[in-house]
């Protein structure tokens, strides 16, 4: 199962550590990164492969919620069946 | 990879459009718990319930989580109870509701429907025991929702049911009063009611369904109302398509969760259904869309046309996105659930008159609007039979959900609290129908060649 992560939020130093360490503590295999950073504003997407997940897929995505509110940012992870669904026919 | 824009387009109807999953219903047949013994009968219906629906709200929410999609409510429809009492007293009815109400507590959902009868061509002693509690019924319950269907197409319209329905709302406004007529908000009387509506208070679960099903019903006001904003000075045929667009976006994601739900549950996949459904918050309206495609105010003249393209283009968008749509597929009206539609009322551009026109192009009928509390029954009979008579003779469901609020007056307003809103009190015609209603009888049913 993959799932996408997406942060956004005000530019900082450290955001794709933060994110990506997180992944590697529990197992999870980042496939693919995009970023974009308009002015002050940070936009990252990372599609990752949560197969090997060490913790259930829920507690992953509150963990990262709960990392990025301390930084600011608005850390979301969701399936990525939810955009294939809606994007692709 | 997905296309980033894509992803950033989701995220953003989910969090700024008020992008949701307005409810996962599961429909649960109770013929199986038919007793002769009521004591009996509401064990096996407690039993049932509570053993089929018992991991609908964790399932729901672990979805929720998967997909990042909030689903506003968890709810269950149960077989129309009238057809399962057999010879119950109207106490023995009254029992089962209490019966329903303690189910829906215990597996943590937030209504339950089906406390319901089907009367389009006249009453059986069953539905009669229970029509007569319904009053009781939904003033001693939380979470008991009721519905009766008094007209069909195919019968035409029991006006003795429509009359009999008059009284039952007025008592229920009455019995409600301490707490704003609420009863009358879980009550919807019906013309062609469908068997597969996930939305309450109408839903129940129909005769054909199978022993269990997953319906689905979608939202989205907020996500239309800015596709067709960023869509700026199109014509029509963009509107319509732009519309179309989104609710093939919206409806898909109601596909996706209606099947891995039906599929974690083990159950049949029932319907999606395509909804536009508004809530009271802020850029949740069906009423701010119409605006946005260019009225000044909803209920102006135009609003009908401009419902009638939104309701079509809705449709033709999610039947596409779905592999199975029903239930009351279309844009909802409710006044009160509404924030653009409560504007409009008291900004006195929206009357009940208008509502009535808009019934005839989309989905549902007058839903959620409050009238004086000493409106005499008789007018709210005519209002009934007006509305249901739209349904009848286009081959469509429609359907009055009105609560003459209890001690409240035209320029107050009435408050349900939550998804139910608030409703300002609207005036009504008081020229009577009375001796219309009194005629009693039924309206036959409608020819459907010659369509003039």
């Amino acid at each position: 199962m993959k799932a996408v992560i997406t942060v956004t939020g005000k530019d900082t130093v450290g955001i794709i550590a933060l994110v990506s360490t997180e992944c590697a503590a529990n197992d999870v295999n980042i496939l693919d990164i995009s970023q974009t950073v308009l002015g002050e504003y940070f936009a990252m997407i990372m599609l990752a492969d949560v197969e090997k997940l060490k913790i259930p897929f829920v507690e992953f995505a509150d963990r990262l919620a709960e990392l990025g509110r301390a930084k600011n940012l608005d850390i979301h992870v969701m399936h990525e069946d939810i955009f294939n669904s809606m994007h692709r026919i | 990879m997905l296309n980033t824009s894509d992803i950033l387009e989701t995220i953003n109807m989910i969090r700024q459009e008020n992008l949701d999953i307005r409810t996962i219903t599961m429909g649960i047949s109770l013929f199986d718990c038919v007793s002769e013994d009521t004591g009996r009968l509401c064990q096996n219906i407690y039993d049932k319930i509570t053993r089929t629906a018992r991991r609908l709200v964790p399932v729901g929410e672990e979805i929720e989580k998967q997909y990042g999609i909030p689903i506003v409510n968890k709810r269950v429809s149960v077989t129309p109870i009238s057809l399962i009492g057999g010879n119950i007293s109207p106490e023995g009815y009254l029992k089962v509701a209490h019966t329903l109400d303690r189910a829906a507590g215990a597996i943590g959902i937030n209504f339950i429907g089906g406390f319901s009868a089907l009367v389009h061509k006249g009453f059986t002693v069953s539905a009669e025991n229970l029509i007569s509690v319904i009053p009781e019924a939904l003033s001693e319950t939380k979470l008991v929702c009721s519905s009766v269907n008094v007209a069909t197409t195919r019968s035409g319209i029991n006006m003795d049911a429509i009359s009999r329905m008059g009284e039952i709302i007025k008592r229920a406004a009455y019995l409600s009063r301490d707490s704003g007529s609420i009863a009358c908000a879980k009550l919807v009387v019906f013309a062609n009611v469908p068997e597969d509506n996930p939305f309450m208070a109408g839903a129940f679960h129909g005769l054909g369904e199978p022993e269990v099903a997953i319906n689905v019903g979608v939202s989205g006001p907020g996500v239309i109302a800015s596709a067709v904003r960023r869509a700026g000075d199109c014509d029509l045929s963009r509107v319509a398509e732009v519309i179309k667009r989104t609710a093939f976006k919206i409806t898909r994601v109601g596909q996706l969760v209606a099947a891995e739900a039906a599929a974690r549950l083990g159950v049949s996949f029932g319907i999606v259904d395509l909804s536009l459904a508004p809530t009271p918050a802020i850029g949740d309206s069906v009423a701010h869309i119409l605006e946005e495609i260019g009225l000044e105010s909803c209920g102006a003249h135009g609003t009908t046309a401009a419902l009638a393209m939104l309701n079509d283009a809705v449709k033709k968008g999610g039947v596409m996105a779905s592999s199975h749509v029903g239930g009351l597929s279309g844009a909802f009206i409710p006044v009160s659930e509404d924030a653009g539609m409560i504007a409009a009322v008291e900004r006195g551009s929206l009357s009940i008159e208008k509502l009535e026109a808009m019934t005839a192009v989309c989905s549902v009928g007058l839903d959620m609007i409050a009238i004086p509390g000493d409106t005499d029954p008789a007018i709210i009979c005519g209002i009934i039979a007006d509305e249901i008579s739209i349904g009848v003779v286009n081959s469509k469901t429609t359907a009055v959900r009105i609560i003459p609020a209890y001690g409240k007056m035209v320029g107050e307003s009435v408050s349900f609290g939550g998804l139910l809103g608030s409703a300002p009190v609207m005036p009504v015609n008081k020229w009577s129908p009375a001796r219309f209603i009194s005629r009693g009888g039924r309206i036959p049913a409608p020819i459907q060649s010659l369509k003039n």
